[in-house]
């Protein structure tokens, strides 16, 4: 069985189901129309309808501070190679978070290999959900083609008139589904209900943004002296949320943190932003992205060329949260606008 | 439902323990390690790799190793005092252990170099790393031709390896000449920039393969007056300074553009770094 279909009413069991096995996690409201992933305990407590979190949920699988090491110096420099672990289920993933996890897994299981983060893998098990409308009007899922299911799952909910359609990706997924014994066979019309869902879908989401995909990198290569790269730069205070909430910013640092006797203690990885106007100074004082302008110009570029040079993806997912997160007002899509504007 | 800490293996964050076997003061902000791992293991390393060197509680800093591979029992960096931990690791003695990851990085081109004549180009804390290759063509001299090196520093007191230079001075085999920014009316030596050396240089551009290692601002002098000279461009190769955190291509400190310098590099020929934006 790959596909399967859970019943509206049946919906809070499911969720009660997971609870009781893992810790769940999943959308739930703060204040202002914001939203952020965190433990519930039952469905009242999920947003089902939610614009992208606050954070992604690369804050599980790369959290803002995690061990690598741990040491004691009283004992001949003794170390442990270390990661913590916490069984998770996260559920209501939206189809642009699951292509952000997706970038993050190609990024550490390149050679050399992190099994510090790999080693999480395992212990989240991830449930999709789809949209079916536009979050709102940040997004740009179209444009970077994740607004339709691609995999990165264990089950993936679509939401029917009185049902969900499942999707079962893997034996996890199907474990869940037989475990909890909640679900039912896909009738023809729901088979029929999802069909024409996604052929709506195909007509409202259309790439937000005039260009196509795979032309996108010649884009930011053929507009890297661009004046709208000093424009971003005037406007940009360097705060670095937008690349804290990008689901696929990765860069890090690596900081010490010794307990209070300062003989034993963790090497930590924390997150770190190429924003940052210390990212990139080396001894002597030598910075080689000292303008904002080419820092801003580095974060887009990251997104949209370089990383697409060495993986052969785009590390944008469309989800809009640095243009909502972004104090300056800088937008991702009127910047892309803005370059082929001047291109021409 | 409790979190666990999982132990890893081969995480490419462990540091193996580096016995400091001996530590020599070269100038008032430079001083030379020499490191032993456990049980005499080799580093293995290629010249003009880079090691991270570490002190639990400080932090770690991406360090040259500047000793040639031919010397297997232990290993040299040479650490100038700039911050944190590299003020932390001179107030180490003898005795004491560092901690030690790597080599790293793609080191300078020894095999092409073989059987050409060879000119190195170093400024200021330069030197180190090109002292790992410097030392490695004395080793086996008969498989390079001619052999031409020049020195820049910003006065005689700042020279590194001052002793050792002397010994490359006095040797048939290797022409050595040494230029500095300002000294006292009794310097005997040139006054003046690096790049001024470089036109005097007798070379056949066609055989020769340069290697550029200095501070950043030297680079685009150097290159400007190697291609007067008729160099081609894939035979200069520069190693450039990033800030480095990870050394495993993960951690983004040390990209331009599609390149990671601590995995690719941090030794690039000039031929592919010209068209990279930002790399010189
Ligand atoms: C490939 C490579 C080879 C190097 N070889 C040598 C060498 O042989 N000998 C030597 O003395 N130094 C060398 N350096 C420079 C050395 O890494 C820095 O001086 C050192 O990291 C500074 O750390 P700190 O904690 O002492 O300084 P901090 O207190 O952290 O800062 C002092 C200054 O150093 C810069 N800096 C901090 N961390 C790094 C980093 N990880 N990488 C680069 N710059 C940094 C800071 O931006 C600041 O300007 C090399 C650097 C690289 C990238
Ligand atoms: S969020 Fe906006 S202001 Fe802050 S660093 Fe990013 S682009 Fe600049
Ligand atoms: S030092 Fe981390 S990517 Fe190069």
């Amino acid at each position: 069985m790959h596909q399967a279909l859970l019943s509206k009413r049946r919906l809070a069991d499911f969720v009660s189901y997971l609870v009781s096995g893992h810790k769940l996690v999943a959308p739930v409201p703060l204040q202002d129309g914001h939203f952020k992933f965190d433990e519930v305990h039952s469905l009242d407590e999920i947003s089902l309808k939610y614009i992208p979190t606050i954070l992604p949920p690369k804050k599980y699988f790369m959290p803002q501070r995690s061990s690598l090491l741990r040491y004691d110096l009283s004992k001949i420099h003794e170390m442990e190679e270390i990661v913590e672990l916490e069984q998770l289920v996260l559920f209501g993933v939206h189809t642009c978070d699951l292509a952000g996890i997706h970038c993050l897994n190609i990024v550490f299981s390149d050679h050399p290999k992190d099994p510090h983060y790999l080693a999480r893998n395992n212990f989240i098990t991830i449930i999709g959900l789809e949209c079916n409308d536009y979050c709102d009007s940040s997004a740009g899922c179209a444009m970077l083609h994740t607004h339709l299911p691609k995999g990165g799952y264990d089950l993936f909910l679509t939401e029917l008139s009185d049902s969900y359609y499942i999707h079962i990706n893997t034996q996890k997924g199907e474990d869940m589904v037989d475990e909890s014994s909640l679900f039912d066979d896909v009738t023809r019309a729901a088979e029929g209900e999802l069909n024409l869902l996604r052929s709506r879908k195909r007509e409202l989401f259309t790439s937000e943004v005039p260009i196509r995909y795979q032309d996108i990198p010649r884009l930011f290569e053929e507009t890297f002296d661009s004046d709208v790269w000093s424009q971003l730069g005037e406007k940009c205070l360097s705060c670095g949320n937008c690349t804290a909430v990008c689901p696929t910013c990765f860069c890090f640092d690596i900081v010490d943190e010794p307990e209070l006797d300062l003989s034993k203690g963790e090497r930590l990885r924390v997150w770190d932003s190429c924003q940052n106007e210390a990212f990139a100074t080396v001894a002597g004082g030598e910075n080689f992205r000292r303008k904002r302008m080419d820092r801003q110009r580095h974060r887009f570029h990251r997104k949209f060329k370089y990383l697409m040079d060495r993986y052969g993806r785009l590390f944008c997912t469309g989800c809009g949260r640095c243009s909502r997160s972004c104090m300056a007002g800088i937008n991702l899509k009127r910047t892309i606008s803005a370059l082929i504007e001047e291109r021409g | 439902m409790a979190v666990e800490t999982v132990r890893i293996n081969n995480s490419g964050y462990r540091v193996k323990h580096g016995l400091l076997r001996r530590i020599t003061p070269l100038t008032e902000h430079e001083k030379l390690f020499e490191i032993m791992l456990p049980e005499g293991e080799s580093l293995d390393h290629d010249p003009g790799q880079f090691v991270q060197v570490s002190l639990f509680g400080v932090g770690e800093a991406p360090i040259s190793i500047c000793s040639s591979p031919t010397k297997r029992e232990a290993f040299e960096i040479c650490v100038r005092q700039s911050g944190r931990v590299t003020t932390a690791i001179h107030k180490l003695h003898e005795g004491d252990i560092v901690g030690i990851r790597g080599p790293f990085g793609i080191g300078f081109p020894v095999l092409p170099l073989e059987g050409n004549d060879v000119l190195l180009v170093a400024g200021g804390l330069g030197i180190a790393p090109l002292r790992s290759l410097i030392n490695y063509i004395i080793d086996n001299r008969r498989d390079f031709g001619k052999v031409d090196i020049l020195l820049g520093c910003r006065d005689p007191e700042s020279m590194l390896f001052s002793s050792e230079i002397g010994h490359w001075q006095k040797r048939i085999d290797l022409n050595f000449c040494c230029s500095v920014d300002h000294a006292a009316p009794e310097w005997a030596g040139n006054v003046g920039v690096i790049t001024s050396l470089i036109p005097g240089v007798n070379l056949h551009p066609l055989k020769t393969f340069v290697v550029v290692c200095g501070p950043p601002v030297m680079y685009r002098f150097v290159i400007e007056e190697l291609l007067k000279k008729g160099i081609p461009e894939r035979q200069i190769f520069l190693s450039l300074e990033r800030h480095m955190k990870c050394g495993l291509g993960k951690c983004g400190h040390c990209q331009i553009d599609n390149i990671y310098c601590c995995q690719d590099g941090p030794v690039f020929s000039y031929q592919k770094l010209k068209n990279i934006k930002g790399a010189i």
